[in-house]
């Protein structure tokens, strides 16, 4: 594979997707340090929200430390060169959070849909175009469609004013094959000026290698996670990526050690556990469910007595999609009930 | 008490004609206009079948006769757009409004919570907040009529087939009605909403789950009892209505997970989402139409809009 050369700008999601791993828990001094940090390594792009995106604060998701507001104002104050971006879900969060964002300086608005419900972006995609922000259409869980299909969703969201289109591994199932079959087609397709960005998860250990490969068939935006801190398994380690980039040649703009230093002696402890793919993070890129739902099906299986394999697997039969996180406790008590278990 | 009430439905949609479906079989309602824009709709010509006048010219089309022919309730299954100027008109022939889009501009209505206060308050426009607030808001009244709830979250997941382009344009709004009917009618102090669409195939059954924290530790045999109270009260209207688990109590947490069945008339039964919409729509025309025939309720003819 040669991509010397290839310019790629790496988006940081360890303050962000990160807080799915820390259940939503990071502490602003924490958030201000790993973010001090990324900024004088290079990192161009940094993302800062709940991990379900603004507005996810919730039962269902999970109540934060510190509001989106708090988390967005703390660490638009310490980053000199980095921007800051923030994610939205419609259906979760609204165009009142978007705006609220960029008046407390967000420049970069990714506005994330299941990967067949592109259409209800189009207030959000729009408005955010609208004020000028740099704004990202975010089709997640690609893995469930085909190719095509993905295009057809990338183009109505290119069509509400989205200079960035990505295409979202949220299980962290695609094979190489998969992903560049889909980026590649997305680059055939999309406008030539619109840019194409690449999210994995690192349940089957492809991360660094999918982001690759994504490169070659022409993504030229990628996340990661510095030490991998996200759901599931983490995200692409960013420090890793970045390491083989080096090697490889390609223009990524971040300092080796610096990153490096940032993954040991700021992210890695403050981890709950170590980000690693354990039972249950493979099962997730095993059986294409949405990386989030990790935590949430220990938590069921330990107080109804299942097996938290059990409950993803058949999170990922039913063909749950990113949000359904209270399916997972209504489908423990099922499962329990049919176990005699209560 | 003797005859029915005559009733316009405005929007010959998917929506408009589940709803024509259910309150042909009412005792106390008799659909008599369908009202559209479309000539070429199937909508209006299943209607015009069904013996029923239509237009499609809109609500104008039917204003000029409809208070010779008697229409007393009009029910807006279009658009929040068009809803407004829809609702003035109606008014002031003297009819009373059912706003099933997400407009708003009168009270809202959930039947089995607060549909007396709509009737006692003589309102000449009623919203049925969204289906999501439908199918959820009950639940959190069964909880907030027992104890104090300081917080009301309510998870509706939807079939993709049963989401139409009208909520897909403004799914913000789907959020921001619901969760403030989660306060104003389900009585929790701070309401969220939140919506997910799953594509699966075949398509999923509307899913609910209601999570309320109280104030205080939850009284957890009253909850219960003012549950399964309330779940009967709304299968009244949707026999489809389930408690699938819950209550369960988590500290001062008490979520319970609900699955909406629709009845299957026009729309398909897993679109619980929609069915729930016109079965309360209609409920809601059917008390008021108890108390019309009873000479208990009279419309005022100034618009309030």
């Amino acid at each position: 594979m040669d991509l010397r050369g290839k310019k790629v700008v790496l988006h940081d999601m360890c303050l962000r997707d990160g807080m799915h791993a820390k259940q939503h828990q990071i502490s602003l001094d924490e958030m201000k340090s790993i973010a001090k940090g990324l900024d004088e390594a290079g990192m161009p792009l940094i993302e800062v929200t709940h991990g379900d995106g603004l507005g996810g604060s919730s039962v269902n998701y999970g109540f934060p430390a510190h509001s989106d507001e708090e988390y967005l104002k703390a660490v638009v104050g310490v980053v000199k060169n980095a921007k800051i971006s923030a994610l939205l879900l419609p259906g979760i969060g609204t165009v009142d959070h978007l705006k609220m964002a960029a008046d407390l300086g967000v420049t970069t608005i990714r506005v994330a849909t299941h990967c067949t419900e592109a259409d209800v972006s189009e207030q959000h995609i729009g408005m955010a175009a609208q004020m000028g922000l740099d704004t990202v259409g975010f089709l997640m869980m690609t893995h469930m469609i085909e190719a095509e299909q993905i295009v057809e969703q990338a183009k109505l969201m290119e069509s509400y004013g989205a200079n960035c289109i990505y295409c979202t591994d949220s299980a962290g199932y695609l094979l190489p094959d998969q992903v560049k079959e889909r980026i590649a087609l997305l680059r055939r397709e999309l406008k030539p000026e619109t840019e194409l960005g690449f999210h994995a998860h690192h349940n089957l250990s492809l991360g660094v290698m999918n982001s690759l490969v994504a490169v070659e068939a022409g993504a030229n935006r990628i996340d990661g996670s510095v030490a991998g801190l996200g759901a599931g398994a983490g995200n692409t380690p960013l420090e890793v990526l970045v390491a083989v980039m080096e090697r490889m040649e390609v223009n990524h703009g971040i300092d080796l050690y610096k990153i490096m230093d940032v993954a040991e002696d700021l992210v890695t402890p403050i981890m709950d556990s170590p980000i690693r793919i354990d039972r249950d993070s493979l099962t997730l890129g095993y059986a294409g469910v949405y990386s989030s739902f990790l935590l949430f099906a220990k938590r069921a299986a330990a107080k109804y007595g299942l097996s938290s394999r059990d409950i993803l697997v058949e999170l990922g039969r039913r063909r749950t999609v990113g949000g359904q996180e209270d399916m997972i406790e209504d489908l423990a008590l099922d499962m329990a009930k049919a176990r005699g278990l209560i | 008490m003797t005859g029915k009430i005559k009733a316009a439905i405005i929007g010959p949609g998917n929506i408009g004609t589940d709803l024509l479906m259910k309150a042909l079989r009412s005792e106390l309602i008799e659909p008599v206009w369908m009202v559209g824009v479309d000539p070429d709709s199937p909508g209006l010509s299943r209607a015009a079948e069904m013996g029923l006048k239509v237009t499609s010219d809109g609500v104008d089309g039917m204003l000029a006769t409809m208070k010779a022919d008697g229409v007393q309730i009009c029910f807006d299954a279009t658009s929040a757009y068009v809803h407004a100027e829809n609702s003035r008109k109606v008014n002031e022939q003297g009819a009373l409004m059912i706003d099933l889009t997400p407009a708003a501009i009168g009270p809202y209505c959930v039947p089995p919570v607060n549909l007396k206060d709509a009737l006692a308050a003589g309102s000449n426009n009623v919203n049925m907040v969204t289906c999501g607030g439908q199918a959820t808001i009950p639940m959190v009244a069964a909880v907030s009529r027992v104890q104090s709830v300081s917080y009301g979250e309510i998870v509706a997941t939807v079939s993709s087939k049963s989401v139409g382009p009208g909520t897909r344009k403004n799914i913000d709004e789907f959020t921001r009605t619901t969760a403030g009917a989660v306060e104003m009618v389900g009585g929790a102090r701070k309401g969220k909403a939140i919506i997910v669409i799953n594509p699966a195939e075949p398509p999923l059954i509307m899913r609910d789950t209601i999570h309320c924290l109280t104030d205080d530790e939850p009284d957890q045999d009253a909850i219960r009892k003012s549950v399964d109270e309330m779940v009967a009260e709304v299968q009244k209207y949707v026999p489809g209505y389930r408690l699938k688990n819950g209550p369960v109590f988590d500290g001062n947490r008490v979520s319970m997970f609900m699955e909406v069945e629709g009845l299957g008339d026009f729309l398909p039964k897993y679109a619980g989402n929609l069915d729930i919409m016109t079965a309360a729509g209609l409920r809601t025309a059917e008390m008021f139409a108890e108390e019309m025939l009873a000479g208990r309720f009279s419309l005022s003819t100034t618009a309030s809009v």
